[in-house]
């Protein structure tokens, strides 16, 4: 066996994974194998930053050519992993290349869901994964232009405040009975169409599309004008249309190595696959969570990524450690910050703690048992120390007294005190 | 080296286990106070990417950004956790008649 750490996909996960490893001291090999062009670099902005402010040359990077070299890591862009054998522990690569591997990990990402009308992609929609995927985006926003986005999740929606600060006008297509039916709370949900709509992004919620059609078919390329024909027979002309429908896991590569798949690649509490040596991080797979009953999760979230990446690299050099990490994420629209701690859907009773001025709002999920199990919070960027405070309060398993987490005026972080911790836990 | 001292607050404007935002002369800071009552400033903007520090979670001698929670000890401006690697800048600061000062060299 070669003293070879192989990685594959060198996005988020994967890269944090390969300076972790340095980190923590291994010295042998270690491979960062990935099939876009740019070394790994941060998807955040694309949505943001990247659409708004002045044309970056190159996405931001998490780690350089220079860097990764001078670390002795080896990465591979452009490169595509076609072919694990597990039994041999090798990885075949796409230009022909074998690698030996003592342990792989795999950090595979997820790719935009295409949008099927009638069980087909109609031509010429945008997505938004990766860096090309935004130049071409930013490429259609010019102030003016009409579009329309399908889906209100978070992609969808960031890209709806961006293309409005671009001077777009903004039609939002959702399927559901309302936006962001996934990972927040409905309070936070309707702060957040309240936004838009004051911001001027229309929405169509509920609505089924019959199809998407282009209006000139001889003007080749993406992204060009089309008619979108809704159920109920209304149609928008609109300049672009961008589907946000959501991302699924990379899972071709571990499903033909014969890796168990279950909602991802199926990992284990120490992110181990059901091959003792193959790892799995980030958006490509699924893991149970010990804070909520060891319930299987997959999460989508840069941090989840980073934390993920840097725990497999632990696992890889023999660490024995649960993946335990509070799940966590935020989102930036217009000026308004998001974030959300824990799961919003292991919640049964919600407790609102609104700011007297009402810019930060804050929503608590308890379970049963009162324990503290998720926090939301839309406002000013220092609503990050609320949803710290309740982050450490749900990895403590705390059982807070609900009329304290209401009054604003209590500090959150007075509520960590042993004081309110759950007898017995 | 002239005493360029400037005040930034009342000494209790800043709770335990803190941190606020102060603005001078183009530039931004940020001023903490620890759990046993001593003060300390850094630069404002985290040095991963530019967010201010003054919205992070202050723990023991540690401030977490609130945009990647990366961390430094902001009692000596160390990187302590990814993804930020590059030292926060430090600034000294004096408690004097319950006013904080702090000495932000040009
Ligand atoms: C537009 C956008 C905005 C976002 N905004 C936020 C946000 O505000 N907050 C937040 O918390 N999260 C956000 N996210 C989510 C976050 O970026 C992801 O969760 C994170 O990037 C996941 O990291 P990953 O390493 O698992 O996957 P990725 O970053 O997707 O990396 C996987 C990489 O593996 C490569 N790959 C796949 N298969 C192979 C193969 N066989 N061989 C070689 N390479 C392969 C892929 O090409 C890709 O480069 C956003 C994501 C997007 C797309
Ligand atoms: S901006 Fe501070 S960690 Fe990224």
């Amino acid at each position: 066996m070669s003293r070879n750490m192989v990685i594959i996909g060198a996005g988020q996960a994967g890269a944090r994974a390969a300076l972790e490893l340095r980190e923590q001291g291994w010295k042998g090999g270690i491979s960062l194998i990935g099939r876009e062009a740019h070394p790994p670099y941060e998807r955040p902005p694309l949505s943001k930053d990247a659409m708004v402010g002045e044309a970056a040359a190159s996405p931001a990077a998490i780690i350089s050519k220079a860097s990764a070299a001078e670390l002795g890591i080896e990465l591979a862009t452009n490169t595509s992993a076609m072919r694990i054998d597990p039994s041999g522990h090798r990885v075949l690569l796409q230009d022909g290349r074998e690698l030996g591997y003592e342990r792989l990990l795999l950090a595979t990402g997820a790719s935009s869901r295409r949008l099927l009308i009638g069980g087909k992609e109609p031509a010429g929609l945008l997505y938004l994964r990766t860096y090309p995927d935004a130049l071409l985006i930013r490429d259609r926003l010019s102030a003016g232009s009409r579009i329309v986005i399908v889906g209100a999740g978070f992609t969808g929606l960031e890209l709806a405040a961006s293309a409005r600060q671009r001077g777009c006008e903004v039609v939002v297509l959702e399927a559901g009975p309302r936006i962001l039916m996934r990972g927040v709370s409905a309070e936070i949900a309707a702060d957040v169409y309240a936004l838009h709509r004051a911001q001027g992004v229309a929405f169509e919620l509920g609505v089924g599309i019959k199809a998407i059609e282009p209006i000139e078919p001889a003007a080749m390329g993406i992204g060009r004008r089309h008619l979108v024909k809704l159920a109920d027979g209304r149609t928008i002309e609109c300049d672009a249309v961008i589907a946000g429908i959501g991302a699924v896991p990379d899972t071709s590569l571990a499903e033909s190595a014969g890796l168990e798949i279950e909602n991802g690649i199926r990992a284990s509490h120490t992110l181990a696959t059901s091959d003792a040596d193959i790892f799995a991080a980030g958006d490509c797979c699924s893991f149970p969570h010990p804070l909520y009953g060891g319930r299987r999760i997959r999460l989508e979230s840069w941090r989840n990524a980073e934390d993920q990446g840097a725990h497999a690299a632990a696992a890889m050099l023999g660490g024995k450690e649960p993946y335990a990490a509070v799940p966590w994420f935020w989102s930036d629209q217009y000026d308004r910050t998001l974030q959300v701690s824990g799961l919003s859907d292991a919640g049964a009773t919600t407790v609102a703690r609104i700011a007297e001025d009402g810019v930060n709002r804050l929503f608590f999920g308890l379970d049963e048992g009162g324990r503290l199990v998720s926090a939301s919070g839309i406002g000013a960027a220092n609503i990050a120390k609320d949803i710290k405070a309740a982050e450490l309060m749900i990895q403590r398993r705390l059982v807070p007294d609900p009329a304290l987490l209401a009054r604003p005026g209590i500090k959150l972080k007075s509520l960590l005190l042993p004081a309110s911790e759950e007898k017995g836990a | 080296m002239a005493e360029n001292w400037v005040e930034v607050c009342a000494a209790n404007e800043i709770e335990q286990e803190d941190v606020i935002r102060f603005d001078h002369a183009d530039r931004t800071f940020a001023v903490y106070r620890s759990e046993d009552d001593r003060y300390f400033a850094t630069d404002g903007y985290c040095t991963h990417e530019r967010f201010h520090l003054a919205d992070g979670f202050v723990m023991g001698s540690t401030i977490e950004c609130p945009k990647h929670n990366g961390r430094f000890d902001y009692t000596t401006g160390k990187a302590k956790k990814a993804p930020v690697c590059v030292d926060l800048k430090t600034y000294p600061v004096k408690v004097e008649n319950g006013k904080v000062y702090l000495r932000a060299e040009a």
